[in-house]
Parts: C-alpha cells; structure tokens; sequence
C-alpha cells in the first residue's frame, strides 16, 4: 500500500505547502514595501542613485529593518538554536527551556485547580451558583493589569522567578479546564445516572465509574486550550519584570535595542514551543483514550 | 408469607404546573406476584413508564404507597432489588461488553474473579459468548440491549423492571429479542415488570396484562392471559393469543374514548 501512503502524503503536504509558499512569498513582498522608504533613503544619503533592484536586495538584508526577511529570520533562528551552546545566553533553546518550564507548571497547577474546580460546582449546588460568576469575572481582568501586580506582590514577600510566572499561567488556564469539565462531568445522561441510582451507587461510585471517564474527552479538548494560553501567560509574565532570561524577555531586549530579527526569532519559537505543547497534549489524548476503546467511537 | 412482590395502593402522583396541576398517576391499585411478567401497555404519556419508576424508586409518589417485599421501594432499592433496563441499553462506551456487565458487581464489592465469572455466564445466557471484549460501539443496537439484559440479570436482582427495552429495535430485530427474552425467562422465572406500547409484545410475553390511559394516568383493565406456558413467535398467531390482542385492543379503545367523552 505504499503508493497509496505516499499518495495520502501528496494530497496532505501539497496544500499545506503550497500556503506556506504563497506566506513567504507575501511576506518578502512585505519585506520590500515597509522597509523600502528607510533603504532607499540611505542609499541616497550615500551618495548613489539606487536601481530597484539595489534597493529591493537592501531591504532584505537590513540590520535593523521593519520587518526582517525570511531568510534573515531564518539564520537568525537556526544560529541562536544550533549554533550555539544550548545553556548559553544567546541560547533560543536555553529561553525556550525557562519560559517552558514555567508554562508546564502553571499548566499543572491551573489543571488542578480546574478540575477541583468543576467537581465542586457539580456536586454542590451552592458552588454552582456562588462560585462561577467568579470564575466567569476572573476572566473578564486583562492579564496585562493583573500580571505586574502579581509579580510586584510576589516579589515583596521574596517569590521571584519561576514562581510568579507559573501563577500567571495558572491564572489564565484554570478557566477552560473548569468550563470543559463542568459540562463533561455532567455529561453522562439520565440513563446512565438512573443505572448507578438502581444500584445503590454512592456519590463517589459515581464520579470515579461514571461522571469521570464521560468527561475525559472534554477534559483533552479543555487541556489542549489551556496549555496554550499557560504559554502566554508565561510569557506576559516575563515582560514586566525585565527577566533576564525566556522568551518573553528575549522579546522584550529585542523592542528594547530595536532587534527585529530577534523578536521574529523569538516569536518563532513560541510557535513551535506552543504547537509541541497542544500536539504533545493530543498524543497523551490518544495514548488514554485508545486505552478505553474509544478513539474509533469518538471518530465515527 | 405472602408471595405477593409489588403491592401498590391508591398511588397517585401529581405534577403542579402553573396553569393546573397534572395527574400523572390517580388511583393505581395493583398487586403483583412471585414469577410473574406483567405488562403495563397504554399510550404516551398514561404514566407506565412512571409508575415503574415509582416502583424502583426513581420517582416519588404524591399519595398512596408502595411496598417492594414487604418494605418500601427505597429500601428495596439500598438493597439492590432490581435490575433495571431502559430504552437504550445505557452502556458506558469506554467499557468493553463484560466490563459493562461486570460494573453492578463492582460497586457492590464483589471479587474480581466471581464478577467476572458471572459477566461471563450471563453473556453467555443472551447470546454474547465471544462478544466480551468488544466496546459497545462495535455491536448492533439488538447485541446492546442484549449486554443490558445481561448486566441486570448478572447479580439476581429480585425483580426486572424493562422499560420499552425493545422499542427503539427494528421489528425484525423485536421478534428476536422477544424470542430470546422468553427463553431467558424460562430459564430465570424472574419476576418481570415490561413496559411496552406494542400489542403484539404484550400479548407474547405477558401473564397478565395491565391496560392503562392518560389523563389522568390510571389503570382501566387487568387481563390475565391463558396463553400456555410454553411460547414461541408463533404462539401470537393461535386463536387464544388473537382473543387476547383483540381484548387489550378494546380496552385501550375503551380507555381513548373515555377520554374524548370527557
């Protein structure tokens, strides 16, 4: 069957590769037309009579242009994440790491505190009705307000570092977990609920038997949400505080000396970090639910 | 001692709506003995399916009583008295069909070994030997329904409570699960309580059947049947079984007419 596997790659990759072509191509055009005006300029200042084409090279290989080609953020990338030491400075892989680490635990924190969340406000009532206009509200503050206070309150008391950006992280994630397992905790319809009612079935029988695995799929499709945004906020959470390391302070040095090829670099990265994290949350969706026999059910 | 299982009195149930309340159920009276398979048939919305729920206590009367054994439904119910089968066969998808089977024992402490002998013996018993590992989703909507009989039959519940369990089969399919049922209930001799809209059911399955009509929600005819004990599909075609289809026919249309007089 390979003719029909490489066929099946065609039919995937042609597509995808012919909008990321049609991205770059747009993008160089982009190049060209916002950092036109300052190349031109200097190429004047310099005493020439630049040809479009001079001008055109120009603006793609600027020191400091508007927006960087491509290729240059492309070098820039691959220098700053293989050509160098990855526990180095200059490291892209070392502020990857930092700003990670801090993703991942505000992740687990905001996880928990989700769920906890959820299975509070589906077994008691009060809960239901006292809790989730909070929940709702906390929401509603923009994390760039909260974030500095979070980090100045923090940093009084003596928590710096990874810490407060973890909390910020959990701050932002903790809601689609809740949300998502609210409405898969009582997924479960009257049948099953009157099944476990006829058997005498305790509360707890019927959270751990019932209410829980039905929830499951809307645990993963909450997960996958939340640990994007946990990246973000890691992020957000590295700009007020001039960190000297993670993404967010590698963006933030770069607007600082005008690096654009940085920032791009940077952004790149937290692409990639953020993709690997929501495709690693998918996997371990698989793995589970492969497990319960569900995956086929769940697809057709 | 009595062998008399259910013992409904005066039962009634009424819903408060804002314009005027709903008699759901008024005036039920019924007994119902050790062994026998009962049938509630009437219309949508005559309270069948209601007062069986009464019966297993997953409703609450608004008058009148109910004992299940000689104590009331709840009681019955904290002790594991009925095995109870709805519409859909209610299985949960992320367990395979004996796990599925196998779910009453675990929450009522059984060993593994012994839930899964019995999970294993009552597959066996509606037709599902060699199905145990399949999830839910890989079976037809019969082959469910028949994993739900067996999950109520696996821990010897004393009554069977079946609710329209075959309604939403095609016929072909009904006829064979009935088929099997009666086999089933041969073997067993449970006491059955089966709720159904299908004449043609009700007269196979039953020994005695109870005619109820909506608005209010009552019982307007109880029928033994003197259908032999021994059935099979063909039994619904003997002139016995067509006396009997034709009396529950006339007691539904005495029912319906009652209610357009009014």
């Amino acid at each position: 069957m390979s003719g029909g596997f490489l066929q099946g790659v065609k039919d995937k990759a042609l597509p995808v590769l012919a909008v990321v072509a049609l991205i770059i191509l747009g993008w160089y055009g982009l190049s060209v037309a916002l950092n036109w005006a300052q190349v031109s300029e200097r190429l004047v200042k310099d005493g020439g009579t630049p040809g479009v084409a001079e001008i055109v090279k120009g603006t793609w290989s600027m020191e400091r242009p508007v927006l960087p080609s491509p290729d240059q953020v492309a070098v820039e990338f691959a220098k700053t994440t293989f050509g160098v030491k990855v526990t180095a400075k200059k490291s892209l892989v070392y502020h990857a790491t930092v700003t990670a680490s801090a993703t991942l635990v505000g992740f687990a924190l905001g996880a928990l505190l989700g769920i906890l969340l959820a299975i509070g406000i589906v077994h008691v009532q009060t809960l239901d009705r006292s809790l989730m206009p909070w929940v709702i509200a906390s929401q509603t503050v923009p994390i760039l307000a909260i974030a500095p206070m979070i980090i100045v309150v923090l940093g009084n008391i003596g928590i710096t570092g990874l810490v407060p950006k973890s909390i910020i992280s959990m701050y932002l994630c903790f809601f689609p977990v809740t949300i998502g397992m609210v409405k898969g905790l009582r997924a479960p319809d009257p049948m099953q609920l009157d099944l476990m009612r006829s058997y005498n079935a305790s509360q707890s029988q019927v959270f751990w038997k019932l209410r829980l695995p039905a929830s499951v799929p809307f645990l993963f499709a909450s997960l996958k949400v939340a640990v994007a945004i946990s990246l973000t906020g890691a992020i957000v959470g590295e700009l007020p505080t001039g960190a000297s390391a993670g993404l967010g302070a590698r963006l933030l040095s770069g607007s600082y000396y005008g690096q654009t090829v940085q920032i791009w670099s940077a952004l790149f990265m937290a692409a990639i970090l953020g993709a690997t994290l929501v495709y690693g949350i998918g996997g371990i969706e698989r793995l589970v639910l492969r497990g319960a026999g569900q995956s086929a059910s769940t697809r057709s | 001692m009595t062998d008399n299982v259910i013992d409904v009195r005066n039962l009634g149930l009424v819903f408060e709506t804002p314009d005027a309340p709903v008699h759901a159920l008024q005036d039920i009276n019924l007994n119902i003995r050790r062994g026998e398979f009962v049938t509630f048939i009437g219309p949508s919305g005559c309270g069948k399916t209601t007062l069986m729920r009464i019966i297993a206590d997953l409703e609450q009367p608004t008058s009148g009583s109910v004992t299940v054994n000689g104590v009331s439904p709840r009681e019955a119910r904290l002790k594991r008295a009925y095995g109870y089968i709805f519409q859909a066969a209610a299985l949960y998808p992320w367990r395979n069909i004996q796990k599925n089977v196998e779910l009453p024992h675990e929450i009522m402490g059984i060993s593994k070994t012994e839930r899964a002998e019995k999970a294993l013996r009552y597959l066996d018993l509606v037709g599902l030997k060699g199905f145990e590992k399949k999830f839910p989703f890989q079976l037809s909507g019969g082959m469910q329904q028949r994993a739900s009989i067996a999950r109520a039959l696996s821990f010897d519940p004393d009554l069977l409570l079946m609710d329209e369990p075959f309604g939403a089969l095609d016929e072909i399919t009904r006829d064979r699960m009935n088929e099997e049922l009666l086999s089933i209930w041969a073997k067993t001799r449970k006491t059955v309580i089966f709720v159904t809209h299908s004449i043609d059911e009700a007269v196979l399955l039953s020994t005695r059947i109870v005619i109820m009509s909506a608005r209010p929600g009552r019982i307007i005819d109880v029928i033994d049947s003197n259908l032999p004990a021994e059935r099979n599909l063909e039994t619904r075609e003997s002139p016995a079984a067509q006396e009997l289809a034709h009396r529950i026919r006339m007691g539904l249309k005495a029912g319906h007419s009652y209610d357009e007089v009014k």
